[in-house]
């Protein structure tokens, strides 16, 4: 296994209290394979990938347990600078907002070939022909003229190729794709999209792509993994879930997506609102939204059953859910 | 490209249009940035505005509170100053000159053989009546002249901006000396209509730049597109969402204000003698530092602790009314 | 960027105007103009005409001022009381008073931006408050209270410095003198960069710098310094008029023979050419340094170079 996420549990420690943003996390990635992790808003699906990447904000963040294991290795339990080289050169990770990500006042060869003296110790010059080669690669055209442009000169899916050139400069094992797509223009989000599932081929990377959008993961995921308030509800291959869901938040999400052969009827929305993470209610924390919802929902935290040997579902009724 | 990159107060200046911003979402619920943007996830309150909003966090600030409580210590003693003191400031005994501390008379004696105590409380109300009236002198006129040229724009908004462009290429003590330096009338006016003439370009940029921002508003539209007339739209919807900002730099400029009277009185150009002024008495016991220290430190550190209170209030309601830094 | 120096250029002429011709009037308002120049006496009333002819004073306030421009477009700025031509007062005063601005300038950067940068790094800790809390006392204290106060201890009671200047004000005597000078704007650099550094750091762009493994050091120096000094440098630009200016208080504490010492002298004896002349070129000064601050800021932020 490339990554590991053993029981992650992650709090933010406010002025109004304790939140739990991430609450016993489990999810693994191979080399080659594609992750994708879906939730709304605060379903603690980013605050997991930075704990992975190591630039959680701490404080007010705090890891309070678990394990991440990347090649073999307990990132938790090295050393800062240990850790710091593994950032970029073992794993990546590329951000929704490229504008806002990359620095504005350095020019995108500057940004680029950073990696190169940093991580390999390259002169300066190396380094800009290096930045050029990269940008070639992620399609960037007349890459040895714009190299030397600052970030805002750029269209919003170049600026997003440049970040992807960025992640993938020292060939890491995994990358983390954090909402690569959503700023992006529609007919944009496609090719950036490609380009992203392409690379990762062809270098054999691990990729966690952490999206709310489900027609995104249906083209490039291998699985799924279904977050909500700080816990996967569900994980399965990507075509059994789209049969099949196994844990009403997810039948709620894939309901709540518009199709033409619906047209004309009203658009189905998961009713309520997410849980305040300060306060998550007892027993399965979905409950108050739940169509479904039990007694038992109230009262006892579903563990993550076994669907089958590749799909699990923090649901006490899986089995209902599953026949629909 | 940029017309004024250095513009300090520029962070105050957006802050008038916040008014029904939820304030309350908290840290961990915007951790996620998504295209959903922030939903009402909080606690459900009733709404609040930025004014109660911004009162409930000052009652709990020590900063607000030690700094209101000097403050109305000082209106309090330039009111009645005889209350605390037995003397007038003007009895002085030339044999007792420089002397220090003793029964009757705790901070000593100047090099008049004034008493250092009676004086240094009168000298509050000088301060007090110079920061407080220059602070409204310059708060309307500034306010006035950049609301409106910063609501019907065009001519006259230009014209307002290089004159004050004019007025910011003077140094502000330089100024002082010139004009005062004619001056015969040894009251506070004069002072005050300096501190106003050269004062209220920094006024009328924060309203102008607030009024701008304030303007652009969707429910000024609206108002607009349902037929309020100009002075309706200036001051029921632009005025109260403007205000917050020029509140919080007169706020810090009434420090300001009474620094530099204590600094042209200093300097000879401002309140002169027989009035009773920190600026005059510092300035007078600078000569005998050596043998009479204390005649230097009360007034000074009565000074500095005025200035600072004020500067910490502005400070503190700032820090309430900027939404950005909670 | 070459149209943009010509049209920054074009509008400071109706500012320069603008100030000049304020002070000019404020000058003249001030009194009189022929005063000195008869030595310490009065005028009798015959010279007194003839030398207002001579200067063209009995001309309306308009025509002198534009005399008066024309004169000082050539390098003539009239005399000084004492029968100097005011350039040569000039010549001894300034080089005095940028020696003091450039002390003064060089403790803004050195101390300013290292305190604002440290706890802007630490906001909420205790070096972060105590830092903050002498900021605010420092700017709360008028720059002559400080200068007293600091001429009393360092120059009286312990005896560090000499409590006033020699004529000849070289770099190491004026060192107390440039801090006092310094010292409120020292407070708003050390809380303005302390803001920005705070601010940036939550940018996304430091988050990506950590995630591409950059050393700490790195991460603040190149990503998060860089972008967080842009609007303290413009600051410290256009404080450096400011400080010329204000340097009026700080030179009359440690009589300091500057700009401000002369402007003075020049009030007290109501010498119009000198107030006016020095003024001017304060201004011109002031107006300098504000467009080289524009022009390196949009060296310094290439989203401005290129819009």
């Amino acid at each position: 296994m490339l990554l590991e996420v053993r029981d992650l549990q992650v709090e933010f420690h406010t002025r109004d209290g304790v939140a739990k943003a991430v609450n016993g996390v489990n999810y693994s990635v191979d080399a080659g394979e594609t992750l994708a992790v879906l939730g709304e808003s605060g379903s603690g699906k980013s605050v997991t990938a930075q704990a992975i990447m190591g630039i959680l904000d701490i404080p007010p963040g705090k890891i309070t347990g678990g394990e991440i294991l990347f090649q073999g290795e307990d990132l938790l339990k090295m050393k800062e600078d240990e850790r710091r080289k593994v950032r970029g050169a073992g794993m990546a990770m590329i951000f929704q907002d490229a504008l806002s990500s990359l620095n504005p006042v350095l020019s995108v060869g500057d940004q680029l070939g950073e990696m190169f003296v940093v991580h390999r110790g390259m002169s300066r010059k190396d380094a800009r022909a290096k930045a050029v080669e990269l940008m070639d690669r992620v399609r960037i055209p007349a890459a040895a003229e714009r190299v030397r442009q600052y970030p805002h000169q750029f269209s919003g899916g170049m600026r997003q190729r440049i970040m992807i050139a960025m992640a993938l400069a020292l060939e890491p094992a995994l990358i983390i794709a954090d909402e690569p797509t959503t700023a992006l223009d529609v007919t944009v989000q496609a090719q950036v999209m490609d380009l992203l599932a392409e690379l990762q081929r062809e270098y054999n990377m691990g990729l966690i792509l952490i999206t709310h959008d489900l027609g995104v993961v249906a083209d490039v995921a291998d699985r799924i993994a279904v977050m909500y308030a700080g816990r996967i509800v569900e994980t399965a291959p990507v075509h059994d879930i789209y049969k099949a869901p196994a844990h009403p938040y997810t039948r709620g999400l894939l309901d709540s997506i518009p199709r033409l052969d619906h047209k004309g009827l009203e658009l189905y929305a998961i009713k309520g609102l997410p849980p305040n993470l300060m306060d998550i209610p007892p027993g399965c924390a979905f409950h108050p939204r739940c169509p479904m919802a039990q007694d038992v929902c109230r009262t006892d935290v579903p563990p993550l059953y076994e669907v089958s040997e590749t799909r699990g579902s923090a649901c006490h009724f899986w089995r209902e859910c599953l026949d629909g | 490209m940029p017309e004024q990159p250095n513009d300090q107060e520029g962070a105050i200046a957006g802050t008038g249009a916040g008014g029904a911003m939820d304030l309350g979402a908290s840290e961990a619920e915007t951790l996620e940035k998504t295209p959903y943007g922030p939903e009402g996830t909080g606690p459900a309150g009733k709404p609040r505005s930025l004014w109660s909003d911004a009162w409930r966090d000052l009652r709990r600030n020590p900063v607000f509170i030690i700094s209101g409580l000097i403050i109305l210590f000082l209106v309090f003693i330039s009111l009645w100053p005889s209350a605390i003191t037995w003397e007038s400031p003007l009895q002085c005994d030339l044999a007792k000159a420089q002397e220090g501390s003793q029964p009757g008379h705790p901070f000593g004696f100047d090099g008049q053989g004034c008493d250092v105590y009676t004086r240094t409380v009168y000298g509050a109300r000088t301060s007090v009546a110079v920061g407080v009236l220059a602070t409204l002198g310059v708060g309307l006129f500034g306010s006035a002249l950049g609301g409106l040229a910063g609501f019907f724009g065009g001519g006259w908004d230009s014209l307002l901006s290089r004159l004050t462009d004019i007025f910011f290429a003077i140094p502000v003590v330089l100024g002082g000396l010139v004009l005062l330096s004619v001056v015969t009338s040894n009251t506070i006016w004069p002072v005050i209509g300096f501190m106003v003439l050269l004062g209220w370009p920094q006024i009328s940029r924060i309203a102008r730049g607030s009024v701008i921002t304030a303007k652009q508003n969707d429910y000024v539209h609206a108002a607009s597109a349902l037929g309020a007339g100009h002075s309706r739209i200036l001051l029921r919807h632009i005025a109260p969402n403007a205000v917050a900002p020029v509140i919080v730099v007169a706020t810090i400029a009434l420090g300001t204000y009474i620094a530099l009277e204590a600094t042209l009185s200093y300097l000879g150009v401002g309140l002169k003698p027989p009035r009773v002024s920190w600026g005059i008495d510092i300035s007078a016991a600078s000569p005998y530092v050596r043998n009479a220290p204390h005649a230097l430190l009360w007034p000074s550190g009565a000074l500095a602790v005025t200035v600072l209170a004020f500067i910490m209030l502005g400070d503190a309601v700032r820090d309430a009314l900027d939404p950005k830094l909670r | 960027m070459g149209r943009y120096v010509v049209r920054r250029l074009l509008q400071m002429i109706p500012v320069f105007i603008g100030a000049t011709l304020l002070i000019f009037l404020m000058v003249n308002v001030m009194g009189d103009p022929i005063a000195g120049l008869c030595g310490d006496r009065q005028c009798d009333p015959a010279t007194a005409a003839q030398l207002k002819k001579e200067f063209g004073l009995d001309k309306p306030v308009w025509q002198q001022y534009v005399t008066y421009m024309g004169n000082v477009f050539t390098g003539d700025f009239g005399t000084a009381f004492n029968g100097q031509p005011v350039t040569e007062l000039m010549a001894s005063a300034f080089p005095v008073t940028i020696r003091l601005t450039i002390v003064a300038i060089l403790f803004e950067i050195v101390i300013g931006i290292t305190l604002g940068v440290v706890t802007g790094l630490h906001r909420g800790r205790p070096v972060d408050t105590g830092v903050l809390l002498a900021t605010l006392v420092v700017i709360s204290v008028p720059t002559f209270v400080t200068g007293l106060l600091l001429q009393l201890l360092l120059g009286v009671q312990w005896g560090w410095i000499k409590p006033s200047v020699s004529p000849e004000a070289p770099f190491n005597e004026l060192i107390v003198p440039g801090l006092v000078l310094a010292s409120v704007s020292l407070a708003y650099v050390t809380r303005l960069t302390r803001t920005s550094i705070a601010e940036n750091k939550r940018a996304d762009y430091v988050r990506t710098a950590v995630a591409k493994g950059l050393p700490r050091h790195r991460v603040v120096t190149r990503h998060l310094l860089r972008n967080s000094l842009i609007p303290v440098v413009t600051f410290i630009g256009t404080d450096i008029g400011a400080l010329m200016g204000g340097a009026i208080v700080t030179e009359r504490i440690f009589n300091i023979h500057g700009v401000g010492y002369q402007l003075y002298q020049g009030i007290l004896r109501q010498n119009t050419q000198t107030v006016v002349g020095f003024v001017t070129v304060l201004v011109l000064v002031f107006l300098v340094a504000n467009l080289l601050v524009d022009l390196l800021y949009a060296v310094l932020d290439p989203r401005i170079r290129y819009a």
